[in-house]
């Protein structure tokens, strides 16, 4: 006897589980029960498992009988012709759709080839191993795995065509590549998703070899006169925006070009693009320190003396402007009501970004590099028949890292360029390899993709034949015009009056604990000294008693806070952290006494 | 050697140190000819100038910070051999850490004890190996009943195993007599009877010397869970599991010179300080050399030296000898700032600032390289 579970509640029992569940999946496959619903059974334990509750992951799968897929030519051909559909299909009980435990009954066969008796599905494709993203890396199978991850995480990077209605989007910091194209050598994905709608990245010249050393650990080479035609190309958008807030009282934010007086008025040159309702008007060029919204706040503090005499003239400058290293052309000026019912300004700025040395590009194949030059087309080398690569990668990056796809994409992508079709490199499906090397003698080339080159500068032949083709290759959103940094002088941390720290506070880099050891190992004490005197201060210490004492220059009175007024003090120099450290001391009640002594 | 080598040697007295000196006497072939060896000794003096260390160079940091360095390359991978019987001994950065935190309790305490020429065959060392192995009670009956009524407990012991160690039933029953006070005992084939012959009648009693016998220890030595005996090079050692490096010592046949344990404490305990000194290099080199890193040796003998220094061994933790710092900032900066600040606080402590640490953070020149040497002048 077989006990009956329908969502794991006992309802019956029945006498030839085998014979039940397979006339059950009978039924099913006939339409006259759902297709979402589910059934496992377990000979061990004797029970028959019926799922149908909402929830669970179904895929779909070929239905196969007597080692023979269900699905036939004849299927194929009607589908081409419209005549039959998906869920045509579905309804025939050629596809069914299994859950996670139905699938253990199941023995699914990922190709057609090693169907045998014993298997009971066939996979739709092989391609379905795979997620969707590591699908999209073309011939995939011949990596390995971890570079197919790695291949498939950098594709999310890349910029591209991400959405139709950009111009009336307001997305924090997207970018938009110029000119996007279909990649030459594709996979089942791109087709199935109308990647033509979304692309990310271009067909590209790409010849492997060493350019004078600017390649060297992940570098790539570009060439200038490219770029100059619009490879790469992308602009860059970040919206700003304010809002006019009410505060207690009546008072509010209000949004205009300030006025002189001001609290905290920049000089008018910041404010030169704002028009009369106090926003900037698009088109204009920001740079940094400039305001993009003009915007006045009431005083803070309403209860202090001095604001009251001095009337409502002492409101308080808040504008939106460019912060420390940030360019840009105001792209669209947004007016409207915030969640509360207050006035909402947002401003679109864009920045054109030519690709420049620095930038990150990769193949689909996790083989990222930065840009490590830019070569004027002239010293690039260039082909018997005078093709100039667009792109030069470093041939030490493939041994290691094993990517084979990348090689082969590189003859399909010049197969699919010198005979105007798209080459399909899905993943275990692909075309193969040979075939591909035997289109491309025939097209007049070297079956191994190598072909003569010439030194662009010295116009001598080199001496060894370049592997030289096209890849589809995507630019990357890391680039250095977001993340170049550097600080002489700066702001500091009220507490501890050491610099701030990271790239929005114009922040400084620390010399931390290892480093100030690699000092100290040299023997640089002096240097080490003058490394960590950003936070150094002159402090008046009383002889008498050991502890900081007070020096009041306005009022021009020494005194200690312990020995009173008639006392001596020496000055002494040191870290602005330690005389927190010896505050911190006093807090704890340690009397930390400091004795000096003449050094001389 | 000639006289005038001599003399030539002699000279280098106040130069060289009496170790090297010795060793060129030792290796510097008799027929040499006098400016070959004077040659030889200015080449030898400069190899020695070269590595000596000149003031103010922060020996200890640099030690620090080479031994370090590969360990943050150490691999938690640790290579075995299939089939291959071996002691599972910690490797690696846990075993280095454990060296140099001086952990009086080691997770896995093993001992290499080597043989005297006349003692090594290999059946001697095999019995050896059997005789030195702790062998406890529970392991050698096969049945221990307890009877309330008549008082009495009943032990089956395990023949076979007996006769592998050497003992008879009697032997046992001895044993437990003279671990065992109140009871009288009885033999019966394998037999053991224990009768209560004391007054109270508590029978909590009688189950715990029941409890009691099964740990009493039949043979071997303490803390020596397993042994192995295997070959290695053209002689046969033992591997042992725990260490007990003071008994076995004094076992006849054991070479006292090589024989060694892993546990730094008992070496310390019973070979001395410098000893320990000794097993501390070596063990860490074991670790390092295992990792395949290359790591100067002098840079592990500092720690060795800095651990060893006050008499007993002290692990570079907080306990140890960073507590033995003359900074109160030093220590404080290092780990648990407060109690050391409080305690310093307490007996009113100076800093001197003398050292590195204090010195950076007060954001004053560090008294090392450059910052050493100062300019002295008469003021008229």
């Amino acid at each position: 006897m077989n006990e009956v579970y329908l969502n794991n509640k006992f309802v019956g029992k029945v006498d030839e589980g085998e014979a039940f569940v397979e006339n059950f999946k009978d039924q099913r496959r006939k339409g006259l029960v759902s297709k979402n619903v589910n059934i496992f059974y377990n000979p061990e334990v004797k029970e028959i498992h019926i799922h149908s509750v909402e929830g669970r992951a179904q895929r779909p799968l070929i239905v196969v009988k007597e080692g023979k897929s269900l699905l036939t030519e004849t299927h194929g051909k009607q589908l081409e012709d419209g005549v039959l559909s998906w869920s045509d299909l579905v309804r025939q009980g050629v596809i069914e759709y299994l859950d996670a435990s139905e699938e253990e009954n199941a023995l699914v066969a990922y190709d057609e080839k090693n169907l045998t008796e014993d298997y009971t599905h066939l996979e739709i494709s092989p391609m379905v191993i795979c997620g969707l993203a590591a699908t999209l890396v073309p011939f995939g199978n011949f990596n390995q795995s971890s570079r197919l991850i790695i291949g498939s995480k950098n594709q999310k990077q890349s910029i591209g065509f991400y959405a139709a209605n950009y111009h009336m989007r307001m997305d924090m910091d997207t970018n938009l590549l110029h000119y996007p194209q279909f990649p030459i050598v594709k996979t089942g994905t791109h087709d199935i998703f109308s990647y033509e709608k979304n692309p990310a990245g271009q067909n590209v010249v790409v010849a492997i070899m060493c350019y004078d050393g600017y390649n060297m650990e992940d570098g790539v080479v570009l060439n200038k006169a490219s770029i100059e035609r619009g490879m790469s190309r992308s602009t860059y958008y970040r919206p700003t925006g304010s809002v006019e807030l009410r505060y207690a009282g009546g008072l509010t934010d209000e949004i205009s070009v300030p006025e002189k007086d001001v609290k905290g008025y920049r000089s008018e040159n910041d404010y030169r693009f704002l028009e009369e309702d106090g926003i900037i008007y698009p088109e204009a060029k920001v740079k940094e320190g400039q305001v993009v919204i003009g915007k006045t706040s009431p005083p803070r503090f309403l209860s202090s003396l001095d604001e009251y005499k001095l009337g409502a003239a002492t409101r308080r400058e808040s504008s939106i402007a460019l912060k420390h290293g940030e360019s840009g052309i105001a792209d669209f000026v947004l007016l409207t009501e915030g969640e509360d019912g207050n006035k909402l300004v947002q401003v679109r700025l864009r920045d054109e970004r030519i690709p420049e040395i620095g930038d990150k590009f990769t193949s689909r194949h996790g083989q990222k590099g930065v840009v490590g030059i830019l070569v004027p087309q002239g010293d690039l080398p260039f082909s018997a028949s005078g093709i100039v690569p667009d792109l030069i990668f470093s041939p030490h990056g493939i041994p290691s890292r094993m990517t084979i796809s990348h090689l082969i994409e590189l003859v399909g992508g010049k197969v699919g360029s010198l005979a105007g079709r798209f080459v399909d490199g899905t993943i275990f499906e692909g075309e193969p390899e040979d075939k591909l090397r035997k289109e491309l003698r025939g097209l007049g080339f070297r079956e191994d993709g190598t072909e003569v080159f010439y030194d662009g500068k010295t116009g001598k032949q080199l001496k060894a034949r370049i592997f030289v083709g096209n890849m589809y290759y995507l630019r990357l959103k890391h680039m250095v015009a977001n993340k170049i940094h550097s600080r002489a002088r700066g702001p500091v941390q009220l507490l501890t009056r050491q610099p701030t720290e990271g790239k929005a506070k114009e922040g400084g880099l620390r010399l931390g604990e290892m480093e100030k050891d690699t000092f100290v190992a040299h023997g640089a004490s002096l240097l080490l000294k003058e490394r960590f005197d950003s936070d150094k201060t002159i402090l008046p210490i009383c002889t008498k008693c050991g502890l900081v004492a007070v020096e009041d220059r306005y009022k021009n009175r020494k005194y200690c806070l312990v020995c009173g007024d008639d006392v001596e003090m020496s000055y002494i120099e040191l870290s602005y952290a330690f005389k927190l450290l010896l505050d911190e001391f006093r807090s704890l009640g340690i009397y930390s006494q400091i004795s000096l002594k003449n050094k001389y | 050697m000639k006289k005038e080598h001599d003399e030539l040697i002699n000279g280098y007295q106040d130069k060289l140190s009496p170790k090297v000196l010795d060793e060129i006497r030792d290796n510097v072939p008799a027929d040499v000819t006098k400016e070959r060896l004077t040659r030889i000794m200015e080449a030898v003096y400069a190899v020695y100038s070269q590595a000596k260390i000149c003031p103010g160079e922060c020996v200890g940091l640099v030690s620090a910070e080479s031994i370090g360095e590969p360990g943050t390359q150490m691999v938690l991978r640790t290579f075995h051999f299939a089939g291959v019987a071996e002691m599972n001994v910690t490797m690696g950065l846990p075993r280095l850490i454990e060296i140099f935190d001086g952990r009086k309790l080691i997770s896995t305490p093993t001992m290499e004890i080597y043989f005297k020429k006349q003692y090594g065959k290999p059946e001697q060392v095999r019995k050896f190996a059997v005789e030195i192995k702790e062998t406890v009670m529970h392991e050698v009956i096969s049945d221990s009943t307890l009877d309330l009524l008549e008082q009495t407990i009943k032990i089956k012991v395990n023949e076979v195993l007996i006769k592998d160690l050497d003992l008879s039933v009697a032997d046992v029953a001895k044993l437990i007599k003279s671990k065992i006070k109140h009871f009288s005992v009885n033999i019966e084939g394998n037999e053991i009877e224990l009768a209560y012959t004391g007054k109270t009648e508590e029978m909590k009693e009688i189950h715990s010397v029941k409890e009691k016998i099964k740990e009493i220890k039949v043979r071997g030595l303490k803390r020596i869970k397993q042994v192995l005996p295997v070959k290695r090079g053209e002689e046969y050692i033992i591997l042992t599991s725990g260490s007990n490096l003071k008994d076995v010592l004094v076992l006849e046949g054991v070479d006292v010179t090589r024989t060694t344990s892993n546990d730094i404490h008992e070496i310390r305990n019973t070979l001395g300080i410098e000893a320990a000194r000794r097993a501390i290099i070596d063990e860490a080199c074991k670790v390092i050399g295992a990792q395949g890193l290359n790591i100067d040796l002098r840079h592990i003998m500092l720690v060795a030296d800095t651990m060893c220094m006050s008499g007993a061994v002290k692990g570079i933790t907080r306990y140890g000898i960073v507590s033995e710092k003359a900074s109160v900032l030093a220590r404080a900066s290092f780990e648990t700032p407060l109690r050391h600040l409080i305690n310093a606080a307490l007996i009113g402590e100076k800093d001197k600032l003398s050292s590195v640490v204090e010195n950076v953070m007060v954001n004053q020149p560090v008294p090392l390289g450059t910052g050493l040497p100062g300019l002295v002048t008469k003021m008229k």
